[in-house]
């Protein structure tokens, strides 16, 4: 009888959450992905809602970060690695040979497994991404250097450090200087591969903190092997397994209610 | 025995505790173990005796010029066999303007190498053309000098240095540098050979600094919209400055010390009369390799000696400081 009424209760939740309307800002069709001869992604296809974000979870080699990184096309530096399909942003092709890359990652930004700070100053870091394509005066730089670091959560901490080298911070601050980073160039998405897989709970929580305000004006697409993690800072969450979409949906219908068998032993710890 | 709990604290009288018995055989580490590490260890000290025993051979095979003209020896242009006066200014200039002719030449394509192999070259492409690359330092450097002399030198001359003096020779400033006679012997054959030979050394130090540059590093660059030419200037060129720097000096010491190539083009004449690049000159090396069988005893050989000894100080602070660059990388 209680079961009965935990799962009405489910369902309704459910349903709330599913009739949610979203604007959808990618849309990623019949993709495969490849290396060399490997077939890495198979057949993906989804949507991702504009200002929300999306998680992609799995256990590691199932493709998320392959998915992931098809989306800025970092994969098209390696020469061995192709993407077939369509991904499809604002209504245009981002696969399409006529797009430029360099461009096309200027709108998509990026943030890595590990902090990655450039070998230069704190504000040299935020800059260079701001100097490849624009040429502001001295004023409008450092203006754009504080912004990027405010949205980041970062400039109270790093004011005064501005012109040390950034690789002096400490990991958790190096990774938001990334963020601010990829932030200074004013991008529409935010890509990020497991951005605190790399540092303390403590900054970690502070990076979730930071993702949950980042998606008031931009787009972000996590890519998590901690589910609490996608469950704490994403709207929804796709799950996959072995190069294929298993399940994508609103993360609490996820998490509470998995349509499928394969997603409810990978969320409740029962895989393999 | 006592019982503990263990959060009391540690004893008062940790001495006391201890008791001979338990590794009755002790007598330290064994006996074959301390033979070999004398061994090794006297390997490793013969070399750095031979370093100073060199140096030490070299001052003293030097004394009697270095107490003859002291270091004015070092800005004296007069070589005179005949009148016994010696200066090594012609021979400190050939080695230096050589090398850094070779340096200007083999820096920006060892560059261009290193930048194809590791950024832009397709797999297939990458080792065969690494290793034809390094496969140029196994060329010996004898074989440079008879191409040098016998296929490179009238090549320079008729179709590079007989067109530069036509355009340039009368001009006022430019026109020292083509003077000469153009016959492909002279500085400037010796440094485009010498750039040839060390051009391996570089860009295969270039390629390995570049390569381990963390590809995560790279990627967020490219991730910013960063092109490959921008990526390599700002991120990959500052990270890997030191093994970069270092990999030059490398090559810059080779060069200084490059002998029997460098004596078969650069014309073997002690002057330093003006400093046209076609001119016939003389290294240190050059100078070295020509005279000192013939040299008599005596003042002659003692200032060969000198040459040599001063050679021997620029060569080991080149190296010295390339080495010190490549330390500070890998920290």
């Amino acid at each position: 009888m209680r079961n009965g009424r935990l799962s009405t209760m489910k369902n309704i939740f459910v349903r709330q959450s599913v009739a949610l309307q979203e604007k959808v800002k990618i849309t990623v069709g019949n993709l495969n992905f490849y290396y060399d001869n490997f077939h890495a992604l198979k057949d993906i296809s989804l949507t991702i809602p504009e200002r929300r974000v999306t998680a992609f979870i799995g256990p590691s080699g199932c493709g998320k970060s392959t998915l992931l990184r098809a989306f800025n096309r970092m994969y098209a530096l390696y020469p061995n690695q192709r993407a077939e399909g369509r991904i499809v942003m604002d209504g245009e092709d981002l696969l399409s040979s006529k797009i430029d890359p360099s461009l096309l990652r200027a709108k998509i930004g990026m943030v890595f497994q590990k902090p990655t700070p450039f070998p230069m100053s704190v504000y040299d870091n935020i800059a260079f991404g701001i100097r490849l394509f624009e040429k502001p005066s001295r004023v409008d730089m450092d203006e754009r250097v504080e912004n990027a670091l405010r949205r980041a959560a970062l400039w109270d901490e790093v004011k005064d450090k501005l012109y040390k080298s950034g690789s002096s911070l400490s990991g958790g601050q190096q990774q938001r200087l990334c963020i601010a980073r990829a932030v200074a160039v004013q991008p529409e998405v935010l890509l990020m591969d497991e951005p605190c897989s790399a540092l303390d709970p403590i900054s970690t929580a502070k990076i979730e903190e930071l993702i949950h305000s980042l998606k008031q004006n931009y787009t972000v697409v996590i890519v998590t092997h901690n589910m609490q993690q996608a469950a704490r800072c994403s709207d929804y969450t796709a799950y996959m397994y072995l190069g294929e979409l298993i399940e994508v949906g609103a993360t609490e219908r996820i998490f509470v209610q998995p349509a499928r068998r394969e997603t409810e032993d990978y969320i409740t710890g029962r895989f393999g | 025995m006592e019982r503990v709990t263990v959060e009391d604290r540690a004893p008062d009288n940790p001495d006391a505790l201890v008791s001979p018995g338990i590794f009755p055989f002790g007598s330290g580490v064994s006996f074959g173990d301390r033979i070999f590490a004398l061994l090794v260890k006297s390997a490793a000290f013969i070399s750095s005796l031979l370093l100073l025993g060199i140096l030490a051979a070299l001052l003293a095979g030097a004394w009697p010029a270095i107490k003859e003209f002291g270091l004015a020896f070092l800005w004296s242009v007069e070589w005179d066999p005949v009148g016994q006066r010696y200066g090594g200014l012609a021979m400190i200039y050939g080695t230096v303007s050589t090398s850094l002719i070779a340096l200007f030449l083999a820096v920006p394509l060892s560059f261009g190498i290193a930048f194809f192999l590791t950024e832009l070259a397709p797999r297939w492409l990458k080792v065969p053309l690494g290793t034809a690359v390094e496969l140029l330092a196994a060329i010996p450097s004898i074989v440079y000098g008879m191409w040098g002399l016998l296929i490179f030198g009238p090549f320079l001359a008729r179709y590079a240095q007989q067109p530069l003096q036509a355009l340039f020779g009368e001009t006022a400033f430019l026109g020292t540098f083509f003077s000469g006679p153009p016959v492909g012997i002279g500085i400037l054959s010796a440094g485009i050979i010498l750039a040839v030979m060390i051009t391996p050394f570089i860009a295969s130090v270039m390629r390995d600094v570049f390569e381990i540059t963390p590809p995560m590093l790279k990627e967020s660059a490219y991730g910013l919209g960063a092109t490959r030419w921008e990526v390599m200037r700002n991120v990959v060129l500052p990270y890997t400055k030191p093994g970069v720097i270092g990999g030059v000096m490398l090559g810059l010491g080779r060069a200084l010390g490059e002998t029997m190539a460098v004596t078969f083009v650069i014309g073997n004449m002690n002057q330093l009369k003006n400093l046209s690049l076609f001119q016939p000159a003389n290294s240190i090396t050059s100078a070295l390799a020509n005279e000192f069988a013939e040299a008599a005893s005596g003042l002659h050989q003692a200032s060969l000696f000198y040459l040599g000894l001063i050679l021997f100080g620029i060569t080991f602070v080149v190296l010295a400081s390339s080495k010190l660059m490549l330390m500070k990388l890998k920290r």
